[in-house]
């Protein structure tokens, strides 16, 4: 990468809401002043102390944050094993399944409701893939009193009742969408659809860094206490800034929420893991970065998953979370500045590491997590033992047992 | 003077509004939505659009939704789309035809090259749903450059503040969303309507056609009377779909249905008179 970096890769997005190439407004007419609306409303909220004062209220006594750094240490052990002498760098886990509603969803999602009540909206749409988001909008709404409806996928539906059931027990209504492949691309399309039908009440509250702007910026900032935390984290325990970061991109919340402290930082490096679903080489997968190609989708211009005509295909994985064909813009412009490195791991390769980590960290973490360890199993014995990885644990795996019990050929 | 703005011209000279049916190509097959496009100025149309099949229509409701995905199982792309308007162009070379879709499949076709073939396959205007004012530089050039009208959106929620700044992006004629939603779901009420279009009137000179919920022969003539021109979309196809088979083939006279349909709707615009 002979491209000159710019001074710092923490300015963007511009007002146009680029990073680069990436991003942008994409929305319908009908849309538009809304999106703007809700800009003008989160650069207030940013500069108000209050809101920021009663966000953090909200993360401390209601998500249970600061989450711990956790040093994986028969992790690390085991992976020494098999490593070459003095190789086999130390693993962190950032663990913010340990959350409130078992992710690092929650933490935008409180941080867009809080603007959502600013705005004067009394209800609140999500989409969402795992059921994840959906969980934290439908907690978020119970403490708040805002009626909830959460557009999912039908085949989602399918897959995460236990999701779909709690969602329902938080007293949201949960709207299968049956259009396309009925997984998280379609829910998003709905909620989209849905909002444009009920602009004046109602504000969409979006799961990952992707959408029109500001929503990949506004998310990001949310999810950035994930790498603030970690910085500090990291400082006590060894003294000094990790030598990698890892976590699994679907959208790539998580992934940006740990990345994004860490930007300027140039003895960082960065992983983010797509789920290479059968392999890249198949035609089921959702790397959109490792496989994909620049378009426009859902209100911004990233890398999607597409055919020779533009026509978007279906993602595949095993975690269905990270089964969507695009990815968010700032990660489209960091993996063509060079700065993060976009790796895969498979289904195979998740489901394997999902097994060790439960055995040997007593951490039963979830699919799309397990896919940022399936890399870290690869990475760390290529590094030097003095060297440190922190890998962001973003969500525990209750959620995925049948799942994981189905594919391993269990009967619950 | 392009076609648009000759048609609405001669439309205006002789008091009479505009009846703009449209049809999403190669729904369900090529050779029947060929059909119907050719059948439609005989039956009234003064303008067409044609909807570019999308996996992904983020503005439109479940009807347009089916309607692209039969079109694209039947291997509609834009290519495609760009031949059935040159075919047309061999009979009829005065009925404008405005191509309306998203933004990736031009993208992904290269949006000078698409500009290009589009203008010298003969169509008129393009409304690309998902590129609003704020990112009209990817296409406003490339369209000008070619003569390619930019059609843009007005919805309810396009406040005064705004308008001048849509408005001045638009040129052809003004889509007026009639409602706040998705397309063929709810229809607008006269009062909205009358209240509107005045409001967009005082910023521009341009023509308005009113879309989005217009469905009956009853509601077209009011939106022409409201407006310059009225779309209707979604109870067209809903006439196609009710004529395929199981198969999801058209039958033999799904063609003339909804030509019937075009008749009946136009003859209702038509009937609405405006001072010349």
């Amino acid at each position: 990468m002979n491209k000159p970096l710019p001074n710092s890769l923490r300015q963007g997005p511009d007002a146009r809401g680029r990073f680069g190439p990436f991003g942008g407004r994409f929305v319908a007419e009908t849309l538009m002043p809304l999106i703007l609306e809700v800009e003008r409303a989160y650069d207030a909220a940013k500069k108000d102390a209050a809101f920021q004062a009663e966000w953090r209220r909200l993360l401390t006594h209601y998500v249970g944050r600061p989450s711990p750094l956790w040093f994986a240490e028969r992790l690390t052990a085991h992976l020494r094993k098999a490593a070459a002498p003095g190789m086999g760098a130390k693993v962190y886990f950032k663990r913010d399944e340990l959350n409130h509603t078992g992710a690092h969803k929650i933490n935008a999602v409180l941080g867009q409701i809080l603007l959502a009540k600013r705005m004067g909206k009394t209800r609140i749409i999500a989409e969402t893939g795992a059921g994840q988001h959906g969980v934290a909008t439908a907690t978020a709404c119970a403490l708040f009193d805002l009626p909830c409806t959460v557009f999912m996928g039908a085949t989602d539906v399918e897959r995460q009742q236990p999701n779909v059931f709690r969602m329902k027990l938080l007293g949201a209504e949960v709207v299968p969408v049956t259009s396309g492949a009925a997984t998280l691309k379609d829910a998003m399309n709905e909620a989209l659809r849905h909002w444009v039908a009920n602009v004046q009440d109602t504000y969409y509250c979006i799961g990952t860094v992707a959408g029109p702007h500001p929503y990949p910026a506004m998310v990001r900032d949310f999810q950035s206490v994930i790498g603030e935390e970690a910085r500090e984290q990291m400082m006590e325990a060894e003294g000094r800034l990790p030598d990698a970061l890892v976590a699994a991109i679907g959208g790539g919340s998580n992934a940006m929420g740990l990345f994004f402290p860490f930007l300027d930082d140039e003895t960082v490096a960065m992983y983010g893991v797509e789920a290479a679903g059968r392999g890249v080489d198949t035609e089921e997968h959702a790397a959109s970065l490792t496989k994909g190609r620049p378009g426009v989708l859902h209100g911004n211009r990233t890398y999607l998953l597409q055919d020779e005509f533009g026509q978007i295909l279906e993602a595949h994985s095993i975690s269905a979370g990270l089964d969507y064909p695009g990815v968010g813009p700032e990660h489209a412009w960091l993996h063509e500045l060079g700065r993060v490195n976009y790796v895969h791991a498979t289904d195979d390769e998740a489901l394997a590491a999902f097994q060790l980590c439960s055995r040997l960290e007593g951490i039963i973490p979830a699919l799309e997590p397990a896919h940022a360890l399936a890399y870290v199993m690869r990475q760390a014995p290529a590094m030097p033992a003095d060297k440190v990885i922190v890998m962001n644990m973003c969500g525990r795996g209750d959620k995925d047992i049948f799942t994981v019990a189905r594919h391993l050929g269990v009967k619950l | 003077m392009s076609r648009i703005a000759a048609r609405f011209a001669a439309l205006k000279q002789e008091g009479r509004k505009a009846f703009i049916p449209f049809l999403e190509a190669y729904d369900p097959d090529p050779a029947t939505s060929m059909a119907l496009l050719r059948g439609f100025p005989r039956a009234g149309a003064d303008l067409i659009e044609i909807g570019v099949p999308f996996t992904d229509p983020m503005a439109d409701g479940p009807t347009v939704q089916r309607a692209g995905q039969r079109a694209l199982k039947a291997g509609a792309t834009l290519a495609g789309t760009l031949a059935m308007v040159r075919d047309f162009r061999r009979e009829d070379d005065a009925t404008p035809i405005i191509l309306m879709g998203y933004y990736n499949p031009i993208l992904s076709y290269g949006v000078e090259r698409f500009c290009t073939d589009a203008a010298a396959s003969g169509v008129d205007g393009l409304i690309i749903v998902d590129v609003p004012p704020e990112e009209a530089d990817e296409v406003e050039p490339a369209a000008r450059a070619n003569g390619l009208d930019l059609i843009r959106l007005v919805a309810p929620t396009t406040d005064e503040e705004r308008l001048p700044r849509v408005l001045a992006a638009t040129t052809g004629f003004v889509y007026y969303v009639a409602i706040t939603g998705i397309t063929g779901t709810r229809s607008a009420t006269t009062e909205a309507l009358a209240a509107a279009i005045p409001r967009v009137r005082r910023h521009t000179a341009l023509p308005i056609a009113i879309g989005f919920g217009v469905r009956t022969p009853e509601q077209a003539a009011e939106a022409a009377r409201i407006a310059d021109g009225a779309v209707v979309a979604s109870a067209l196809i809903d006439t196609l779909a009710a004529n395929l088979d199981e198969q999801g083939r058209a039958k033999p006279d799904a063609v003339r249905k909804v030509l019937d349909q075009v008749r009946e709707l136009a003859e209702a615009v038509h009937a609405v008179t405006a001072p010349a």
